[in-house]
C-alpha cells in the first residue's frame, strides 16, 4: 500500500503509523466556453461577458482536477478547490464540486494578472500544508501558463510544468511531463505544484448525486488584496481573413505556385 | 535599455528558439543586450550571429527551473538588467515567471513582436484576438512566442565569459527522456510547417499520403483530436485547443472539418492550406487556400508537385 505520508507515535511497545491523508489544492478558473463569441467593451480593455457561457478552464477541469480526485480515491485524503474571482464563479466552483472535490475556497477580488492571481493563492495556501497544487497548463482566454510557476515560487516549492501523468507512493511523486521532443520522467519528494497538460486523465461528466451533493458541500468566501503588475491596456481583434482561394482539384501545381509566389513560404 | 536573454543551448548550440529570443532582446535593447547560457558552449554557440556581443556562461547545465530561475536572477543583478527576455518554449515558460517573481518583475508572457509604445503586443484568446500590455514595475520579464519574432542574423560574434551563482539544490530529479518522434522531426510548437489530417482519413492505414506530402514539405505531421483518441496517431500530434497549439508559416488541413476548438489550436499559422470534399466545411472560411477535392487524390498530386520545385 503506498501509505502517503505518516507520523510515527510509539504506542507502547508498538509501533503505530498515523496516516496524514493527503491534501491537493487545485486551482480552478473560470472561463469563456470556446464557441463564446469574442469582443470587447470600455473602450476595448475588458472582454465583453455579454451573453457568454463560462466553463470551468479545461485544463484545470479535465486535467488537473480529475487527475486530484483519482489519486485521493485511491490514496485517501481530500481535494480543495481555489478560485481567485466574483460572485459569478460560483457556478463553475459549484461544478467541480459536483466532479468530486470535496471542499471550495473562492477569494473575493477580480483577477487583473497572473502575478496578483498567483501571490493570492500562494498567500492563501501558506500555511495550509498542502502536498500538491496543481493548476491547468494555461487559461484558455489569456493563455499565460504564468500562475503555477509563479505560486511555486510565491511558496518556494518545485514546479513541474505540462505534466502529462502523476503517481504517488509514499511522499514521493512520480511524474511524466512535456519536454521539447518527447516527454520526460520526473521524480519529485515532497510538496511541490504542477501544472497540468493532456494525458492526466479523462474527462468526468458528474453524476445526479455529484449535483445534489454539490450544492451543500463548503465554500469559503475569503477577502484579500494583492498588486498587479501588468495591465492590458487595449483588446483587439485580427484583421478578418481575406476570402480564401480555391484551386481546381485536378491543378494541385497551382497551389504549389500561388504557396511559392504569392505568399511566399515555400 | 539594459537586457539579458537566457538563451538555452542544445549540443552546445544556442537552440532555434533562443536564438529567437536573442533576436528579440537585441532588437529591444538597439544591440546591447547580453546573454547567459548554462552548460557547455560551443564557441559563442552561434549567439554572436543575432548581434549579441557577451554571453554569460555558467558551465553547469541546469535543469531544475528553480536553479535556473537563481541564476537567471544572479546574472540580472551583477548586469543591472531591467528587461530579462526568454522564449516561451518549454523551458522558457517555467522559468520566465519564476523570476519575475523573485526580482519583482511584470511578467509578459508569449509576446508576439517588439512593444509599441510601451506595450507589449501578445495573442489571446488562443489567437482569437490580440492585447496591448504595460507593465507596472521597474523591470520587465517576457518570453517571446516561438516562430513569431524569427531569428534575425546580422553576423558577427560573441565574447564567452565564465559566470558563477549560488543556485541551491535540485529539487526535480529528471529521468529518462522519451523522444516523441523516432524520426528526429521538429517538436510541433516549433515546426515552420505542418502538414495535418483528421477523420476524413477513414483510417491509421491511410496516413502513408499524408507522411509523404510532409517529407517532401520537410514538414512535421499533426492531427484532429478525434484522430488521437481513436489511436490513429499518437496524442503528441493532435492540435487543438486541448492539444498543442502550433504556429507554423504553413499549415496544411487534410480532411479536417474545421470546428472551432480544432481552429483555437491553428489559426495563428500564417497561411492556412484547407483540402476538403465538402465546400462547406467550416475551415474553409478560416483557409487562405483550398482546394475541394478527395485527399486520396489531390494528396499524391499535391506530393509530386512539390517534388518537382527541387
Ligand atoms: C471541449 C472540446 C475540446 C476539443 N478540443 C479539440 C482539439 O483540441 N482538437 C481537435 O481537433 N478537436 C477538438 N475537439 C473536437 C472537435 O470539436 C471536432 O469534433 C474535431 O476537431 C473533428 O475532427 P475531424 O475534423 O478530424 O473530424 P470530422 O469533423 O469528422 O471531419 C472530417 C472531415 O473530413 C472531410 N472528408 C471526409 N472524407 C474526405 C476525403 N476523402 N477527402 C477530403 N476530405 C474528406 C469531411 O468533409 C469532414 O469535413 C474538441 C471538442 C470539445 C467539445
Ligand atoms: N483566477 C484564477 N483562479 C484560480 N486559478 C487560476 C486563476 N487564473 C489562473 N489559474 C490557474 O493557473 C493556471 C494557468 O493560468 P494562466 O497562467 O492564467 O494561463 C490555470 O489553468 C489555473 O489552474
Amino acid at each position: 500500500m503506498a501509505l502517503h505520508h505518516y507520523l510515527c507515535t510509539p504506542n507502547h511497545r508498538n509501533l503505530e503509523y498515523t496516516i496524514i491523508p493527503m491534501k491537493l489544492l487545485v486551482c480552478i478558473s473560470k472561463a469563456p466556453d470556446t464557441t463564446s463569441r469574442i469582443a470587447f467593451t470600455d473602450e476595448d480593455t475588458r472582454f465583453d461577458e455579454g451573453g457568454v457561457q463560462f466553463i470551468v478552464n479545461p485544463y484545470d477541469e479535465w486535467y488537473a482536477l480529475v487527475r486530484a480526485i483519482e489519486l485521493v480515491e485511491t490514496e485517501g485524503g481530500s481535494v480543495t478547490t481555489i478560485t481567485v474571482g466574483d460572485a459569478t464563479c460560483d457556478s463553475i466552483i459549484r461544478k467541480a464540486l459536483a466532479i468530486g472535490a470535496n471542499d471550495a475556497v473562492r477569494i473575493n477580488a477580480e483577477p487583473e494578472d497572473s502575478m496578483q492571481v498567483a501571490k493570492l493563492i500562494a498567500d492563501y495556501a501558506s500555511d495550509k500544508d498542502f502536498d500538491i497544487i496543481l493548476c491547468g497548463k494555461e487559461t484558455i482566454d489569456h493563455n499565460s501558463a504564468a500562475v503555477p510557476a509563479m505560486i511555486a515560487e510565491s511558496l518556494d516549492l518545485p514546479f513541474v510544468a505540462f505534466a502529462t501523468s502523476i503517481n504517488a507512493d509514499g511522499g514521493t511523486y512520480n511524474l511524466t511531463c512535456e519536454a521539447s521532443g518527447g516527454t520526460n520522467k520526473v521524480t519529485v519528494n515532497g510538496a511541490f505544484v504542477l501544472s497540468a497538460a493532456k494525458g492526466m486523465s479523462e474527462q468526468r461528466i458528474p453524476n445526479m448525486r455529484g449535483i445534489m451533493s454539490a450544492r451543500t458541500k463548503p465554500l469559503q468566501v475569503v477577502e484579500a488584496y494583492a498588486d498587479a503588475t501588468t495591465k492590458v491596456e487595449k483588446f483587439s481583434l485580427p484583421p478578418a481573413k481575406g476570402d480564401c482561394k480555391i484551386v481546381d482539384a485536378d491543378n494541385p501545381a497551382e497551389l504549389v505556385r500561388l504557396l511559392r509566389e504569392e505568399a511566399k513560404i515555400i | 535599455m539594459s537586457v539579458l536573454v537566457f538563451v538555452p543551448l542544445s549540443e552546445g548550440k544556442a537552440t532555434k528558439s533562443g536564438l529567437e529570443a536573442a533576436s528579440y532582446a537585441n532588437a529591444i535593447s538597439g544591440g546591447s543586450a547580453t546573454a547567459v547560457v548554462s552548460g557547455i558552449i560551443e564557441g559563442d554557440g552561434g549567439i554572436g550571429t543575432v548581434g549579441i556581443g557577451k554571453v554569460l556562461q555558467y558551465s553547469k547545465a541546469l535543469n531544475d527551473n528553480s536553479q535556473l530561475a537563481k541564476l537567471v536572477e544572479a546574472v540580472s543583478i551583477s548586469e543591472g538588467a531591467s528587461t530579462v527576455v526568454f522564449s516561451a518554449n518549454l523551458e522558457g515558460g517555467a522559468v520566465a515567471p519564476r523570476v519575475a517573481v523573485r526580482i519583482g518583475a511584470g511578467y509578459v508572457p508569449g509576446v508576439t513582436g517588439v512593444p509599441e509604445g510601451g506595450n507589449y503586443p501578445r495573442n489571446v484568446f488562443s489567437g482569437k484576438a490580440k492585447a496591448s500590455v504595460s507593465v507596472g514595475t521597474d523591470k520587465t520579464v517576457v518570453s517571446v512566442t516561438p516562430n513569431a519574432f524569427g531569428v534575425k542574423e546580422v553576423g558577427g560574434s560573441a565574447t564567452v565569459e565564465a559566470f558563477s551563482a549560488e543556485v541551491g539544490e535540485a529539487r526535480l530529479l529528471i529521468g529518462e527522456f522519451t523522444p516523441a518522434s523516432v524520426d528526429g522531426s521538429v517538436p510541433l510548437p516549433e515546426a515552420e510547417r505542418v502538414v495535418s489530417a483528421g477523420r476524413g482519413l477513414k483510417g491509421p492505414e491511410n496516413w502513408g499520403i499524408v507522411e509523404d506530402l510532409a517529407k517532401a514539405l520537410n514538414a512535421s505531421t499533426a492531427c484532429s483530436r478525434p484522430v488521437g483518441d481513436m489511436g490513429w496517431r499518437p496524442h503528441h500530434e493532435h492540435v487543438g485547443q486541448t492539444g498543442v497549439t502550433i504556429r507554423p508559416d504553413l499549415y496544411i488541413a487534410c480532411g479536417i472539418s474545421g470546428a472551432i476548438q480544432h481552429l483555437a489550436g491553428v489559426n495563428q499559422s500564417k497561411v492556412i492550406v484547407v483540402i476538403n470534399t465538402d465546400p462547406e466545411a467550416p475551415f474553409f472560411k478560416a483557409a487562405d487556400y483550398g482546394i475541394v477535392g478527395d485527399v486520396f487524390e489531390v494528396l499524391p498530386k499535391l506530393t509530386e508537385a512539390i517534388k518537382l520545385l527541387s
